[in-house]
C-alpha cells in the first residue's frame, strides 16, 4: 500500500493536536500512514506514542533550529524533499495558518495542486469542502500531481488503531531563501486549561449582549462547567470585551463543535459564517427576532444575566 | 519605501454567495462585489508606513474588468497608483497559477514591501503570501497583528492559535495582515475625487510573459467536480424565559447528553 504523509501539528501545551489525530484517521483509509514531525529537538520522541496509537506506521523526524527557528519555509522544503523521495499517495496537512502555508509552498515547489479546508477525503483523493459560510458543499480534486489536502479541525472523530512506528531521521537542508524569516520568540497567551477553540467539542461564545469585559466571566464559567472553549463575536471583540484570537466568524475562526452556545449574539452573517456547521446550536438572546434563533436547536428569549447564572447553577447541581 | 498592496475583489460576504452552475467558479457576475475586507487593513498599513518612512504605494489587482471599481475604491483611501492584471484567459485560475501571475507582475514593480490581507473572504485559502515568497525568493512575515519597520528590518507579531510569534526579516518581503493590525481610514471626499485621476496601468498576460496555457482552466492544478447548496438549518425549540429559562436550557443539554 502506498504511503500517505501526515504533517503533524502539535502545540507545546497540548502535544499532538486533535486535528492531527483526525488526519491520521483519514489517512488510514488512503494508505499506509507516515507521520512527519517537524519541530525542535526531541519533538518526535515526545509525540511518537500518541502518533502510534492512531496508526502511524512510520515517523519521519526533522528536528532542530534549522527547521524550527524559521517561519514555515524549511518545513515545506523538508516535505517536498520527502515527497520526491517516497512518492506518497497523498499529503495531508492541518487547515491551520501554518498547515496551509506549508501546503502553499509545497504546491509551488512541486507545481502541484492543493485543496484547503477539507472535511472529508475519499479514496480517490476527492475532497469535500464546506464553503461560503457553511452554505455550500463542494467536491474538488487535484488534477496535477498528488492530492495535497489540508484538513479542517473537527471534521471527523479520531479513531485509535495501534501501530508501532519506526522512526527515520530527516536531514534538513534549508536553503538560504528558507531562512529569510526568523522566529525570534513564541508566546503562549492561551488562558487556563481550556481546549483550543477550533478543536473544542463544545464552544460557549459571548456577543455584544454580554455588555463588558468583566461580564465575560459568565461565559467563561459556562464554558468551564461544560469543558468547552470560549469564543466571542466580532462585536464583542471590537468592543474590547475579549481578545481577538477567540473571535468566531467570517473574519476569525471557523468552528464546528458538537455544541455551540451563543450568548448575547444576534447572529449576523459575519458570525454565522464561523459557526453554522456546528452540530447542535443553543442561543440565549433578549431579542426574539435575532437571526441566531433561525439556526438554534434550542433558543431562550430572555435576559442572559438571569438565564446563564441559573443554567450554570443547574449544571453544577447535576455534576 | 516602494510598497505594493495586493487587493482582491470578492463577492460581498454579507450577501448570498454561490458558484456558477456553468463552470463551478465563484459567481461574480451577479454578485455585489467589494474589496476583500482584510485588504483594507493592508492598504491602511501601507499608507501608515509611507507616511512614516516616505515612498510610494501601488495597488495590484488581478481580476476581470469590473474589478476596476474596487481599484478606484482602494485608490480613494490614498495609494498613489494601481496596476490591474486583466485577461480573459485568467478566468478559472487556481491559487498556484494566480501566484505565478502575481509574482510575474511583482517582478516588474520592484517592491521593497508587498502587503496583503491574511485571507480573502471568498476562498479563505491563506496560501498566497507564502506562494509569492516562494516564487520570488523573499521573506514572508504572515498573519501579522503588528508590524514594525526599522530601516530594512521588519518585525511582526504573528497571531497563532496559542498566542503570537515574533518574527523578523529584511526587505524585500511579503507581509500579510489580520484585521487586528489597525483601523482602516474612510476615503475622504477629496480622496474619492483624487482617485479618479490616479494612474491605473492595465497589464495582460502577454505583458507578463505568462502563456494562456499556464493559467485559467487549461493551467488549473485542481478542479471543482460538483457543488450543492447545503440544506439550511431549521429552527428548533424557542422558549421565552419565564424564570426557568436557564433550567430548561440545561434540560435540553442533558437530553442531548452534553451535561
Amino acid at each position: 500500500m502506498a504511503e500517505v504523509l501526515v504533517v503533524v501539528e502539535a502545540s507545546q501545551a497540548a502535544g499532538v493536536k486533535k486535528v492531527t489525530l483526525e488526519m491520521l484517521t483519514i489517512a488510514r483509509s488512503l494508505g499506509s500512514v507516515s507521520a512527519v514531525v517537524l519541530g525542535g529537538d526531541g519533538a518526535a520522541a515526545e509525540l511518537a506514542a500518541k502518533l502510534g496509537e492512531y496508526g502511524a506506521e512510520k515517523i519521519y523526524a526533522g528536528e532542530g533550529d534549522e527547521v524550527d527557528g524559521y517561519l514555515v519555509a524549511p518545513k515545506a522544503t523538508a516535505v517536498a524533499e520527502l515527497v520526491r523521495r517516497v512518492q506518497p499517495a497523498a499529503v495531508l496537512l492541518a487547515s491551520t495558518q501554518e498547515g496551509k502555508e506549508i501546503a502553499g509552498r509545497l504546491a509551488v515547489k512541486l507545481d502541484n495542486g492543493l485543496l484547503t479546508d477539507a472535511v472529508e477525503v475519499a479514496e480517490d483523493g476527492t475532497a469535500t469542502q464546506v464553503v461560503f459560510a457553511g452554505s455550500t458543499i463542494v467536491k474538488s480534486k487535484v488534477t496535477r500531481g498528488l492530492p495535497i489536502v489540508t484538513i479542517r479541525p473537527n471534521s471527523v472523530t479520531p479513531v485509535p488503531s495501534a501501530a508501532t512506528p519506526s522512526v527515520e531521521r530527516l536531514t534538513i537542508q534549508a536553503t538560504d531563501a528558507d531562512k529569510l524569516t526568523r522566529v525570534v520568540e513564541r508566546v503562549a497567551e492561551q488562558k487556563g486549561s481550556r481546549p483550543e477553540l477550533t478543536e473544542a467539542s463544545i464552544v460557549v461564545s459571548g456577543g455584544r449582549g454580554v455588555g463588558n469585559a468583566d461580564n465575560f466571566k459568565l461565559v467563561e464559567e459556562m464554558a468551564d462547567l461544560l469543558g468547552g472553549a470560549v469564543g466571542a463575536s466580532r462585536a464583542a471583540v471590537d468592543s474590547g470585551y475579549y481578545p481577538h484570537q477567540f473571535q468566531v466568524g467570517q473574519t476569525g475562526k471557523t468552528v464546528s463543535p458538537q455544541l455551540y452556545v451563543a450568548l448575547g449574539i444576534s447572529g449576523a452573517i459575519q458570525h454565522r459564517a464561523g459557526m453554522q456547521t456546528s452540530k447542535t446550536i443553543v442561543a440565549v438572546n433578549k431579542d426574539a427576532e435575532a437571526p441566531i434563533f433561525e439556526l438554534a436547536d434550542f433558543g431562550v428569549v430572555g435576559d442572559l444575566f438571569k438565564v446563564v447564572p441559573q443554567a450554570n447553577e443547574e449544571i453544577r447541581k447535576r455534576k | 519605501m516602494n510598497i505594493v498592496v495586493l487587493v482582491k475583489q470578492v463577492p460581498d460576504s454579507g450577501a448570498e454567495r454561490t458558484l456558477s452552475a456553468g463552470d463551478n467558479t465563484v459567481e461574480r457576475g451577479s454578485a455585489n462585489n467589494v474589496i476583500n475586507e482584510m485588504d483594507e487593513y493592508a492598504i491602511e498599513e501601507a499608507l501608515k508606513i509611507k507616511e512614516a518612512h516616505g515612498g510610494e504605494v501601488t495597488v495590484l489587482t488581478m481580476g476581470p474588468e469590473r474589478a476596476s471599481e474596487s481599484i478606484r475604491k482602494a485608490l480613494s483611501m490614498g495609494p498613489d497608483k494601481a496596476v490591474h492584471i486583466q485577461d480573459g484567459a485568467l478566468h478559472g485560475s487556481c491559487a498556484v497559477a494566480t501566484s505565478k501571475v502575481l509574482a510575474a507582475a511583482l517582478g516588474t514593480l520592484s517592491a521593497d514591501l508587498i502587503i496583503c490581507g491574511a485571507e480573502s473572504t471568498d476562498g479563505r485559502v491563506q496560501v498566497l503570501p507564502h506562494m509569492l515568497a516562494e516564487r520570488l525568493g523573499i521573506a514572508a512575515l504572515t498573519g501579522a497583528r503588528k508590524l514594525t519597520v526599522d530601516g530594512d528590518t521588519l518585525t511582526a507579531e504573528r497571531q497563532t492559535d496559542e498566542g503570537y510569534e515574533i518574527v523578523t526579516g529584511s526587505t524585500p518581503a511579503v507581509v500579510s495582515v489580520w484585521d487586528t493590525i489597525n483601523e482602516p481610514r474612510y476615503p475622504s471626499f477629496k480622496g474619492i475625487m483624487a482617485a479618479k485621476k490616479k494612474p491605473v496601468q492595465t497589464l495582460a498576460l502577454a505583458d507578463l510573459g505568462v502563456s494562456a496555457e499556464e493559467v485559467g482552466f487549461p493551467g488549473a492544478t485542481s478542479t471543482v467536480v460538483e457543488f450543492a447548496k447545503r440544506p439550511p438549518r431549521s429552527a428548533g425549540t424557542k422558549i421565552t424565559d419565564d424564570g426557568t429559562g436557564g433550567e430548561q436550557l440545561v434540560q435540553f443539554l442533558v437530553s442531548e447528553k452534553f451535561v
